[in-house]
């Protein structure tokens, strides 16, 4: 049987291989790189528009897959509570120790401190280990989408996906 | 008996943005709505909406919502709500049945904007409490704010399956499990994504076979089914719920339709039995118009584009609207929904459409 987002609702090895929005290894130990998990031409495209760099292309036809320009991205974060389907995340692979942050989406209440660890869990919702939240941001114009960065071992940064609070 | 130019039965996303173009060129507007709240099902819609800036995306869609009400007042239209239109006779009459009293009124132009009722599929144990539409799962966290239960088994992967998976995920549930008798998820991958990264697994080829419990729902058996959706007996597990909720389709709401004669048509990507209309929205009844989910299951956004169009329709047919700027109007809203009927999700639904419009055609 064919694995896949279509069956197992999360995004096989090599569905993220052929995405146009995945930066490569080389661009996410650089600096903060948007990360979009995006593979289905489903008509949308606000992730176009928050792009101040002009990174993201998505086009005339909306249902076009949002593509990345991984040298255009700045890492500013804009796209990453913009994005409806919850699929944008931010990796920084820079940082030293063999650590990493990945930035994501968060929709939970309680919101976790700063400084606090939790689990993080891959795209299948497994169990990696513990991560320590970096930053929560929330403001007016994210619109009740908080953005919570994780730290992590680098092995970690294109598998953790989400977390659970401990507590 | 009551006279009004245009009257809308709905107060959901179609029937107030109807409402709204109308009454922007000068219609008089009267919605009646049978629920003492108007806004159908968006203010259920926690979710950001997907599509383009022009369709709201990444707006919540209560906030479309609140947005829609505050443009209606503004115009000057009337939204009666708790008013449940009992039928729609010749030449326009309606009976109106408005909390205790029934009112006879008759509208120049109707606009049937009724939306669509869930689909239940039946299995042993399917009248113990704790069986559920996803509808009312919605309802009960997001209007009311109550969880429907602890242990929650979600029965269908559609968008509605999913978004409200995830909503109960919000609401503090645990998800045991998102099962459909289809091989594939139907509804979109990111809605499915942000269940499974919670630890939500997706059984596909699955269906339920039996809820247990004698006053209550305390677990339900699933099993597997065949490509033709027969069980396969042996596959039986057993999930830890107290809670079945049911997200298996939605049915158009297409009763007023069908007493008053327009002519319907069974088109099953649209959800079953639809009435055919023209691109603006007109039945093969005079007058009468639709919109939303009554004349095909779709989505709020698709819902406000083909009231807009029937609203301009209205306007432009009572003389309030040039037919230049109606034409140029339309099209600006045509367009905007082909962006929307488009990619593998949508493409079938605008074939569909596409479909009864030529069988208006003849």
């Amino acid at each position: 049987m064919s694995q896949g987002l279509s069956v197992t609702g999360y995004l096989s090895e090599e569905e993220i291989k052929n995405s146009p929005g995945i930066p490569s290894e080389s661009r996410r130990q650089k600096g903060p790189v948007a990360v979009i998990e995006c593979i289905q031409d489903i008509p949308c495209n606000p992730c176009e528009a928050s792009c101040r760099a002009g990174a993201i292309t998505v086009g005339e036809d909306i249902t076009n897959l949002p593509s990345l320009d991984e040298e255009k991205c700045v890492g500013c974060q804009t796209c990453v509570p913009i994005c409806p389907g919850q699929a944008i995340f931010m990796v920084d692979e820079s940082l030293p120790n063999g650590r990493a942050t990945v930035m994501m989406p968060y929709e939970f209440l309680p919101l976790p401190d700063e400084g606090e660890i939790v689990t993080a869990l891959d795209r299948s919702g497994k169990k990696l280990g513990d991560a320590k939240v970096t930053s929560v941001r929330k403001t007016e114009r994210m619109d009740e989408t908080a953005v919570v960065t994780i730290e992590i071992p680098k092995e970690w940064s294109m598998r953790a996906r989400a977390f659970r609070l401990k507590r | 008996m009551q006279r009004c130019e245009m009257v809308s039965v709905g107060a959901g996303p179609a029937g107030l943005a109807a409402a709204i173009e109308a009454a922007r060129s000068g219609v008089q507007v009267v919605v009646y709505d049978e629920n003492d709240r108007p806004g159908g099902q968006l203010f259920k819609q926690i979710h950001k909406f997907f599509g383009s800036k022009e369709h709201r995306a990444q707006e919540r869609g209560f906030d479309i919502g609140r947005q829609l009400l505050e443009e209606a007042r503004q115009l000057g239209v009337e939204v009666s709500l708790n008013s449940v239109v009992l039928g729609i006779y010749e030449n326009r009459a309606m009976n109106v049945m408005i909390r205790d009293r029934i009112e006879q009124v008759k509208a120049q132009k109707i606009l049937v904007a009724t939306g669509a009722s869930e689909n239940m599929i039946p299995f042993a144990g399917w009248t113990l409490p704790g069986v559920i539409g996803a509808g009312a799962a919605q309802t009960l966290a997001n209007i009311h704010g109550i969880r429907p239960g602890n242990r929650l088994l979600m029965v269908g992967s559609g968008n509605v399956g999913l978004v409200v998976a995830y909503q109960m995920l919000q609401a503090g549930c645990r998800v045991a499990a998102v099962i459909d008798a289809a091989p594939k998820i139907g509804g979109y991958g990111v809605h499915a994504a942000k269940v499974a990264r919670y630890g939500v697994p997706f059984l596909m080829s699955h269906t339920v076979k039996e809820a247990h419990g004698m006053d209550r729902v305390q677990g339900a058996t699933i099993i597997q089914v065949d490509e033709k959706w027969k069980a396969i007996s042996g596959t039986e597990k057993e999930m830890d719920v107290d809670t079945i909720c049911l997200a298996v389709g939605l049915n158009p709401m297409t009763q007023l339709l069908q007493m008053s004669g327009c002519k319907m048509v069974y088109v099953p990507n649209l959800g079953g039995r639809v009435p055919a209309h023209d691109l603006n929205q007109e039945t093969t009844l005079p007058g009468i118009y639709v919109a939303g989910d009554v004349s095909g299951i779709e989505e709020a956004s698709t819902a406000i584009i083909e009231g807009r169009i029937a609203g301009l329709s209205i306007a432009q047919s009572l003389g309030y609207l040039e037919e230049q700027a109606f034409l140029e109007q339309r099209e600006q809203q045509l367009q905007s929904m082909r962006g929307l009927r488009s990619g593998s999700h949508g493409e079938a639904r605008g074939k569909a459409k596409d479909y009864l419009n030529a069988v208006m055609k003849g």
